[in-house]
């Protein structure tokens, strides 16, 4: 058993005692601190679903063994918004576009697009597929992901 | 000494593994906690070393590039290390997706040492030399060494994949891979081939069609003798089609779920002639 660890997510430490020395950042995020927004799917790093980001480094949380992350700064899809109950930019352009069907891999999508905007704030096509091509979407062929992503760079691109 | 250890330098992962050397060493997690995950390994206990600085960094001595084990797949990608090691970059940017090659490493991809493991074609062209340290001191080998078999290192208990050191040759470099699509796959085949203009020789190793990360040296030799070394004039493409059916038969592919042994073996006889026909294009200056 690990010793007790805190974890610092989303501007919060946590603690985390009583744990297994097995337990992914996923479980724990999601079992112990109760921050269900990160999806748990595939627990093979082959969807993304629970992408967050570690340290500003998209990452994940299934691949993370969640003692090791003491110490990081965890930002999950809770803690993307603008402020208390309010969507991001990234959050709203999913929204108003349409990108969204049963919602399940959209968390990780978010996490994964403010990533992309970080870096990139004018994306082409190609920079949006392979930025998200580890974000597996069963319902909506990416269409309307796309169209959100470059709704939302643009929107960020005219913000001061 | 708790289950878990987060080294924050090379002593200290040096340390815990000297204290516990049955520990299992993580690094970026993509291999490891798969397995974890499904429980289909319990570690009783884990030394991470994806924070040690020392294994983060890269540099250039004299004409080799020594690459430390902690250097992720993006970093290989996105940093001066992409022209120092062109086919290492072109490998990286096969594995898996962005938040996967922000967390693999090389010296991760070293200690799982699958047959479809991306760089590993590149450090067998390159001519790598595995640097470990451990109870012992430090060792040094080659990958053929390393590799001692699927999914098998011959690391000891308490050993630590330090580096690995790769040549610096004058010339083209080329990683080439199939798999059903372009991100997310496990090779089903790969080729790295590397030529050196000063030693006038073509390297090419192959990845996901043995057991091991076999060079096509007989094939190596043939090419070499048929390179317009001094013109550089393209490659012939009888000469890159031959090429490619010696390079395939080094290969010894097996069928498994991720595809046949037959069309494997084709597979890398089509990467060669490509490879091959990318590094000696008449308008390659040969210094790329």
């Amino acid at each position: 058993m690990p010793d007790p660890y805190s974890l610092r997510v989303n501007g919060v430490d946590c603690e985390v005692a009583d744990s297994d020395l097995a337990e992914s950042l996923l479980f724990v995020l999601r079992e112990r601190l109760g921050l269900t927004g990160t999806k748990n799917a595939c627990t093979e790093g082959e969807c993304s679903s629970c992408a967050v980001l570690i340290d500003g480094v998209l990452t994940c949380s299934c691949l993370v063994l969640a003692a090791t992350a003491a110490g990081q700064e965890i930002t999950t899809v809770e803690g993307l918004g603008d402020g208390r109950d309010e969507l991001s930019v990234v959050q709203e352009a999913f929204v108003d576009e349409g990108a969204v069907q049963c919602g399940f891999c959209t968390p990780g999508l978010i996490v994964a697009v403010h990533d992309l905007l970080e870096t990139n704030p004018e994306p082409s096509d190609g920079d949006v597929r392979e930025a998200l091509s580890g974000n597996l979407c069963r319902c909506t062929g990416y269409g309307r992901i796309l169209a959100a992503v470059h709704s939302a760079a643009a929107t960020k691109r005219s913000q001061p | 000494m708790s289950d878990v250890v987060v080294a924050r330098s090379l002593d200290e992962a040096r340390e815990a593994l000297a204290h516990q050397p049955d520990a299992t060493v993580l690094a970026g997690g993509t291999d490891l906690m798969v397995e974890i995950n499904r429980g289909l390994r319990r570690p009783r206990c884990v030394v991470g070393v994806a924070q040690v600085p020392e294994l983060r960094r890269w540099h250039i001595a004299d004409d080799r590039v020594v690459v430390g084990g902690g250097v992720t797949y993006t970093e290989m990608m996105i940093t001066a290390l992409a022209d120092a090691a062109p086919a290492l970059a072109q490998a990286a940017r096969t594995v898996g997706s962005p938040p996967i090659r922000n967390a693999g490493t090389l010296g991760g991809n070293l200690g799982t040492a699958s047959p479809a493991g991306d760089t590993l074609p590149v450090l067998a062209a390159l001519n790598a030399e595995i640097v470990v340290t451990g109870p012992d001191g430090e060792r040094r080998m080659g990958l053929d060494d390393f590799v001692v078999g699927v999914k098998q290192t011959c690391l000891r208990p308490g050993e630590l994949i330090v580096a690995a050191e790769l040549d610096r040759p004058r010339g083209r470099q080329e990683f080439l891979k199939i798999g059903p699509r372009n991100a997310m796959v496990i090779s089903m085949a790969g080729l790295a081939l590397v030529a050196d203009h000063d030693a006038r020789t073509v390297r090419c190793a192959l990845g996901a069609v043995a057991a091991g990360i076999p060079r096509a040296r007989d094939a190596e030799a043939w090419v070499a003798e048929r390179i317009d070394w001094d013109n550089g004039a393209a490659v012939d493409d009888a000469v890159a089609d031959e090429f490619g059916s010696r390079v395939a038969a080094a290969a010894s592919p097996i069928d498994d779920h991720r595809s046949t042994a037959a069309y494997r073996r084709h597979a890398v006889a089509v990467l060669a002639t490509r490879a091959l026909k990318r590094a000696f294009s008449s308008e390659g200056d040969g210094d790329a």
